[in-house]
């Protein structure tokens, strides 16, 4: 009895740590700052280990004080959290896979029965420990050492270097060819259709005696193709205040309608006629989607204005607006470049600027040669990136993958 | 004069744009801090602003209802509908304006069931919309919209569960129309997008292109 009593005190001291024994504790540990960010996370990364699971749970404590005491993030299972997650970070190797990687930017501090989030900040230093365990109430395997490390911010994102040359290589080719421009202002630059007859709507217009509708599209005002629509915007009120006819902005954002007030009455003074603006005209309609469009559907069924300009980025409002237009019988033109929205336009509109030209209207209505000359620009670019995808297809068919990689996140 | 007119705001459009740009390549907190900074005014401008918005609907509804306007008693709806909303948002069920709102009180009442099927009526106009529109575009006066006919054909029919019961392939072509064809066309123009809004970006970042100062040099 006695002898069996000890076998089994015996076993139940083994037993815990046979079981435990079958988790090795994580091999091949590494703390680091997480490179090109702000400075307020930082990665673990260990090897993942022959024997794990999905029941294999892997718990990050965190210190910022190498007695403790130590905070946790929780457990995280084994199936999940991968170098091959943190492509930017770790590259495209097949290896990565085989590596478990975890972002660490916050850990829960426990007070008690309360319990707070705690951010990762930049320039303190932190003190991480790793362990293992099967199951979420198993045993803990602890890694032996303390690992130390100071996350800091990064004053260039290398990871987006690649991006970077690019940009540069598009913004000196573009600067280069308005430079160009001023010395040789005949660049040919094709004809846009939609564009040449923006006159003819306008004069339209004027001959009927009826007004001009310019509808924004539904993107703020610090996005660019609010601001490529105010541009052209800007064009099309020079020109409505030279044949002297009326023209209503229609407006979804309050800070739109300012900046679009601003526009009209600069270019109507720019064209000599300032008695000609009316400032009721630049309006605030609704900043709900549907509201704005029922708006603006009952002036063109109250006033049927000649010619309606639909420029910016569009939504599903996009038909309502152009169906509508075109049961007024008015001429339509529209620019945007919300990939969705162009085969509505297509289809109700007489001319639709797509994509690009939406961004090139403005230069191609001025004439100037320096704008004009930036259109240019654009085109080489578009030309380069031509290039690129003709080189890339052909190597990666031929199984060299080094020229795509060069445009991967790095 | 010209300082104010021309100096001043393409100055502010010169570093504003440049903060822009390097903010996206400079990942560390002082650069970080400074576009959270920028955007928190942007938030104050377009809180102060929302007042002159207000301001220009009532005006302009108020002088249609005032010159008798063709329509003008729906601007007449506008001016009922914003005072009933601005009143029962005043008043929060007894608890009045300076109290958090009442959870479903008449102000929610009037957005849930007046303001919200209003809405959805205008959504749904868009089904009849797209239908006529549909029926102009595909009529088959060109080979170029024969063959958008019938790509259109392919693809509505393809996605239909009835259309791989008749014949297996009907999916399948739909999937590759809208993988392949299609895809690179709408790469073809995002590129062309992205191009275009760089453009336009630089040439008003160095002050080219000045339109939205009202035009000329």
């Amino acid at each position: 009895m006695e002898v069996s009593l000890k076998k089994l005190l015996l076993m139940l001291t083994i037993l815990p740590i046979l079981a435990w024994g079958n988790l090795m504790p994580p091999d091949g540990v590494d703390v680091f700052d997480a490179p090109n960010d702000n400075g307020k996370s930082l990665f673990v990364v260990w090897k993942r280990t022959t024997n794990e699971t999905e029941n294999t749970f892997y718990t990050i404590f965190v210190s910022e004080n190498p007695a403790g005491p130590f905070h946790t993030q929780g457990a995280m299972s084994a199936a999940l959290n991968f170098k091959s997650d943190y492509k930017s970070v770790f590259g495209l190797k097949k290896e990565n896979s085989n590596w478990h990687a975890y972002k660490l930017d916050s850990f829960i501090i426990v007070d008690g029965k309360k319990s707070k989030n705690k951010m990762i900040a930049p320039n303190t230093r932190y003190f991480i420990r790793i362990g293992v365990k099967e199951g979420k109430n198993g045993l803990l395997s602890m890694h032996p050492e303390t690992f130390e490390v100071i996350p800091c911010g990064n004053w260039f994102a290398w990871n987006k270097l690649n991006s970077f040359i690019l940009f540069l290589f598009l913004m000196i080719v573009i600067l280069l060819f308005i430079n160009i421009a001023k010395r040789n202002p005949n660049l040919f630059i094709r004809r846009i259709a939609g564009l040449e007859a923006m006159d003819d709507a306008m004069g339209r217009a004027t001959e009927m005696g009826k007004s001009v509708l310019f509808v924004h599209g539904l993107k703020y005002i610090h996005e660019v193709p609010t601001i490529a629509a105010i541009n052209i915007l800007g064009r099309i009120a020079k020109r409505v205040a030279e044949f002297d006819t009326e023209l209503k902005v229609a407006n979804w954002d309050p800070v739109i309608q300012q900046v679009s007030r601003e526009t009209v009455k600069e270019s109507y003074i720019e064209a000599g006629r300032p008695d000609a603006y009316k400032e009721e005209n630049v309006y605030f309609a609704s900043s709900e989607q549907f509201s704005y469009a029922a708006a603006v559907e009952g002036l063109m069924v109250r006033e049927k204005p000649a010619a309606n300009f639909y420029f910016g980025y569009f939504y599903a409002e996009s038909l309502l607006l152009s169906e509508t237009g075109n049961s007024a019988g008015s001429i339509q033109i529209a620019g945007t470049d919300a990939f969705t929205q162009i085969p509505f336009f297509i289809t109700t509109c007489d001319y639709t600027l797509i994509g690009e030209e939406l961004y090139a209207a403005s230069a191609y209505l001025s004439r100037e040669p320096k704008l004009l000359g930036s259109l240019k620009g654009q085109d080489i670019g578009k030309l380069a990136i031509i290039l690129v995808l003709i080189i890339g297809t052909l190597c990666t068919t031929f199984g060299y993958l080094g020229f795509a990689q060069i445009f991967w996140p790095m | 004069m010209n300082f104010w007119k021309k100096t001043l705001p393409l100055s502010i459009a010169f570093i504003l744009g440049w903060i822009g740009i390097l903010g996206d390549y400079i990942p560390h907190q002082t650069s970080e801090e400074l576009t959270k900074s920028i955007m928190k005014g942007l938030i104050i401008v377009f809180a102060i602003v929302a007042f002159l918005g207000l301001y220009s609907l009532l005006q302009m509804h108020w002088s249609k209802i005032k010159r008798k306007n063709v329509g003008w008693g729906y601007s007449l709806l506008v001016y009922i509908g914003f005072f009933v909303m601005l009143f029962f948002g005043l008043y929060n069920q007894g608890e009045f304006f300076w109290n958090t709102q009442v959870e479903r009180g008449q102000i929610q009442w009037l957005y849930q069931y007046a303001f919200t099927p209003c809405q959805a009526t205008m959504f749904s106009i868009l089904a009849f919309f797209i239908a006529s529109a549909a029926y102009r575009t595909f009529r088959a006066k060109s080979i170029e919209a024969g063959i958008l006919l019938l790509a259109a054909v392919l693809v509505m029919f393809g996605v239909v569960p009835i259309s791989g019961m008749i014949w297996k392939g009907f999916p399948e072509i739909a999937q590759w129309l809208l993988e392949y064809p299609n895809m690179a066309v709408k790469r073809a123009i995002f590129f062309g997008i992205a191009l275009g809004a760089i453009s336009t970006s630089l040439r008003i970042i160095f002050g080219i292109e000045r339109s939205y100062m009202g035009g000329g040099e």
